[in-house]
């Protein structure tokens, strides 16, 4: 006997929408486009309300007029009859620079904590495990006000620098280590061939970027000498020249001169002025990321396995190049992806500057620019805007890089 | 031949040697020291420049800590009792241990409530954290936000009831059909404490009078209480936003997944003091006008939003570890998307992902110290301001931070070790 079945009704019932596999994403994702989109008009019906209330617009106009307040420390000509968008530029010009030297200083700090903390000596090893938990339990922002305060407490004042008896002297009567920073030489260029300061000072740098590619070329043609002929040319001696000499011949053409720092009164004039703020930042911002940095460096060189280094040893290296050409290069693959987001951590908390009064983006644009201003939103948003794309640009070359030293696999 | 060999040996031994001790260098403390210290000449160097810091660091800091003063009323009477020696006031912790604790508005006949709200708080966590205990306590861990909310802000005590009956409808409409239908349940429970909310919101009174505990308002909270509830409520309310927004990445549809990236990518480009700058300047313009949002909730809102994407990173990496063949066996079972999600594949991924919700639950707590800088009165907003401030302790940083630094650390290294025995507790594979 054979069951006869109707056949799937094959009419479109709306229940489909929910329970059939080939509506229901479809649905979904109208549902949650609706509700995002109800969202943002609600949140938008709100602001224009709210700015109507309150008698605002937003309007970006305010970046051209006078900001009215100084700066401490800027890279770029700024004074007190600047606009905002001057203050902004500084601003930001002031975070990357503690950004990359925090960056380069923390690298340096971490691997070097991280390597002594493997190293067999018990003391040692020790010893940077409590660095390591110490700044890692510890809030940046305690450590930053802490070092801002060793800072201030530890260096002398300007004016012991005065007199017949004075209690602190200048290094070299070149350099001055004082409370409110420190003073070191300021170099000049006298006889520029372009006309702006900072279009020499862009010649120079283009200079050094060419003599830096020469130096790769030089490095390439040896390693293709050693593949060919089993050894390899001294290179030391040609990177020497092809560095010194162009820069050398560069800074005599331009006459340059060095702008040694003074007393005069109760301060110090003239060189350049490393500001407290920015020495405290850069101390905290990299003995605190450091601490994270090692702690990625230590795991990287144990994950390679105790085979390679044997391995390595076995062939007759010795012990320095088995951590340089064995272990390194692998332990790199796997602590370059979290010291990109150490990178990453470090922009951000550099905009903790505002604790210690650092001019950088967020106490010019998000502090005072705000504050005088009042234009909250467009502010917060430039600012946002800023640290998202410094951001992404770090993670893409570092991503770039990630890539470079990834293993090939074919 | 035999002869001839007795003859020739001028010695044998008739009895055993008596064992000797080891060569002195070669035993104990000589020896470890040899090894683990001065191995070789960079390594004794090293050792020996450790020594020097670890001297010079005691040196400067123990009889600083062993002479301080610790029962002065200012920093002027502390120098006085001191007479040139150097040593640390810390009499002003002990005078300003309140301050420095609940901030410097919260009542101070009600500090017993804080105190209290703390205590069970570590009941209410420890099912939580210790899977070993009997499972019926999270229901004191599920009651226990109302209560706490009730002891810390007072007022009626009727509020906390509402928003508890509320939650329990919706609790209870998801346990009905949730099991069947998860969207079902989940919005069916939403719309239960919305209805539930509408009918018992008219029992709340207006006024916060004549209530049993004082009402206190937010903006009164401060010191390392305020840290804390922070830290607590945020990293509390980031996991399932995180573990959402964890699943919407992952997710098959273009549209879910791309809100989820945008959103995870934006908050983790951007520093947490911008986030507090929304929070403190322009969150209030995306509320209605009559709506009062305070600062509390608005921070709370920003980092609760800020840790969420961390976890959900944390998470996804979780969700990314787990082998292919779980999602496939969850299908071939015929499980629905949210049954899969639920029975296998988050129980494992969470797992996997507890010791990173942990190291980001620290960061969070460590970070809700940037409070200070939008004016919030925390730890270090009280130290920075109204203590330092004041002319009886104007100069005492190194008491003050040091506290703070070290209430941090216990804090942040007890959470850490508790991270670490939990990875050692959850490994079950490969022994």
């Amino acid at each position: 006997m054979t069951i006869m079945t109707d056949p799937p009704n094959s009419g479109f019932r709306l229940s489909q929408l929910f329970s059939d596999t080939r509506y229901r994403s479809m649905t979904f994702q109208v549902i949650a486009f609706i509700a995002l989109l109800l969202m943002f008009a609600y949140l938008g019906n709100n602001l224009i309300n709210n700015l109507r209330a309150a008698g605002l617009n937003i309007s970006y106009s305010f970046l051209g007029e006078r900001a009215g307040y100084d700066l401490n420390q800027s890279l770029v000509p700024y004074d007190s009859e600047s606009t905002h968008a001057r203050a902004a530029i500084a601003g930001l010009l002031n975070t990357l620079l503690v950004a990359i030297l925090s960056c380069v200083s923390a690298t340096i700090l971490g691997v070097t904590a991280g390597v002594l903390r493997l190293s067999n000596n018990w003391l040692v090893s020790k010893l940077m495990a409590v660095y390591v938990e110490i700044f890692r339990n510890i809030p940046v922002l305690i450590w930053l006000i802490i070092i801002s305060t060793i800072v201030a407490s530890s260096m002398p004042l300007p004016r012991a620098f005065r007199g017949e008896d004075a209690t602190a002297s200048m290094i070299f009567d070149a350099v001055a280590f004082t409370n409110r920073g420190v003073y070191i030489p300021k170099p000049l260029l006298e006889h520029g061939i372009f006309a702006s300061a900072s279009a020499n000072w862009l010649l120079v740098l283009v200079v050094l970027g060419v003599s830096l590619f020469a130096s790769t070329r030089v490095g390439r043609w040896a390693n293709a000498q050693q593949e060919a002929t089993g050894d390899r040319p001294q290179t030391l001696w040609i990177n020497l020249g092809i560095f010194v000499v162009p820069f050398a011949v560069l800074m005599l053409i331009m006459g340059l001169t060095w702008d040694y720092p003074y007393l005069k009164g109760f301060n110090f004039t003239g060189g350049t002025q490393i500001g407290r703020p920015l020495i405290a930042l850069w101390f905290a911002l990299s003995i605190y990321t450091g601490a994270f940095i090692a702690e990625n460096v230590r795991a990287g060189i144990q994950a390679v396995s105790k085979g390679q280094s044997e391995a390595a040893a076995a062939l007759g290296l010795r012990q320095g190049r088995v951590m340089k050409l064995v272990i390194l290069p692998q332990a790199l693959r796997i602590i370059v992806p979290p010291l990109i987001s150490q990178f990453l951590n470090i922009t951000k908390n550099s905009s903790l500057a505002i604790a210690v009064g650092y001019a950088d983006i967020t106490a010019t644009l998000g502090g005072i620019t705000l504050n005088q201003t009042g234009r909250a939103i467009e502010c917060v948003l430039l600012l946002m805007l800023f640290y998202l794309t410094a951001s992404l640009m770090i993670s893409g070359a570092m991503n770039l890089y990630n890539a470079s030293i990834k293993l090939k696999e074919r | 031949m035999s002869d001839q060999s007795t003859n020739s040996i001028a010695f044998v031994a008739s009895g055993d040697i008596p064992q000797s001790p080891p060569p002195a260098l070669e035993a104990g403390a000589v020896k470890w020291m040899r090894e683990n210290l001065f191995s070789s000449i960079p390594n004794s160097i090293l050792t020996l420049v450790a020594l020097a810091l670890i001297y010079k660091i005691g040196m400067n800091t123990i009889p600083w800590i062993a002479n301080g003063v610790w029962n002065t009323k200012s920093l002027a009477e502390c120098r006085d009792v001191l007479d040139g020696t150097v040593a640390g006031c810390f009499s002003v912790l002990t005078e300003r241990w309140n301050q420095l604790l609940y901030g410097f508005k919260y009542p101070s006949d009600q500090y017993w409530r804080p105190n209290l709200a703390l205590v069970l708080m570590l009941f209410a966590a420890a099912p939580v954290l210790f899977f070993d205990l009997p499972r019926k306590l999270l229901t004191f861990t599920a009651v226990y936000p109302f209560l706490a909310f009730w002891l810390i802000w007072g007022g009626p005590v009727i509020t906390p009831i509402v928003a508890l009956l509320g939650c329990a409808a919706a609790a209870w409409v998801f346990n009905k059909y949730g099991k069947a239908n998860f969207a079902l349940g989940f919005f069916g429970g939403i719309v239960a404490a919305l209805i539930v909310w509408k009918i018992t919101g008219f029992a709340i009174p207006e006024s916060t009078d004549g209530t049993w505990l004082q009402a206190v308002a937010s903006r009164d909270l401060g010191g390392f209480m305020l840290n804390l509830m922070l830290g607590v409520t945020c990293v509390s309310l980031s996991v399932p936003l995180g573990i959402a927004l964890a699943l919407g990445r992952q997710s098959s549809m273009p549209l879910i997944k791309g809100i989820c990236v945008v959103f995870i990518e934006f908050i983790r480009g951007v520093p947490l003091i911008t986030l507090l700058f929304v929070a403190s300047v322009m969150l209030s313009y995306f509320f209605p006008p009559d709506a009062t949002v305070d600062l509390f909730l608005r921070v709370v809102i920003m980092i609760t939003m800020f840790s969420a994407a961390y976890i959900a990173e944390v998470i996804r990496g979780g969700l990314a570890a787990l082998p292919k063949g779980q999602y496939e066996a969850a299908d071939s079972l015929g499980l629905d998307y949210a049954q899969a999600m639920r029975l296998i594949i988050l129980p494992q991924a969470l797992k996997i992902s507890i010791p990173g919700i942990v190291n980001v639950a620290v960061g969070l707590f460590k970070d809700t110290t940037l409070v200070s800088v939008i004016s919030m009165f925390d730890l270090v907003g009280m130290i920075r301001g109204p203590i330092l401030a004041a002319t009886e302790w104007n100069g005492v940083y190194w008491e003050l931070l040091g506290f703070a630094a070290v209430l941090f650390f216990i804090v942040c290294y007890g959470i850490s070790q508790y991270s670490q025995w939990l990875e050692r507790r959850l490994a079950t594979d490969h022994r």
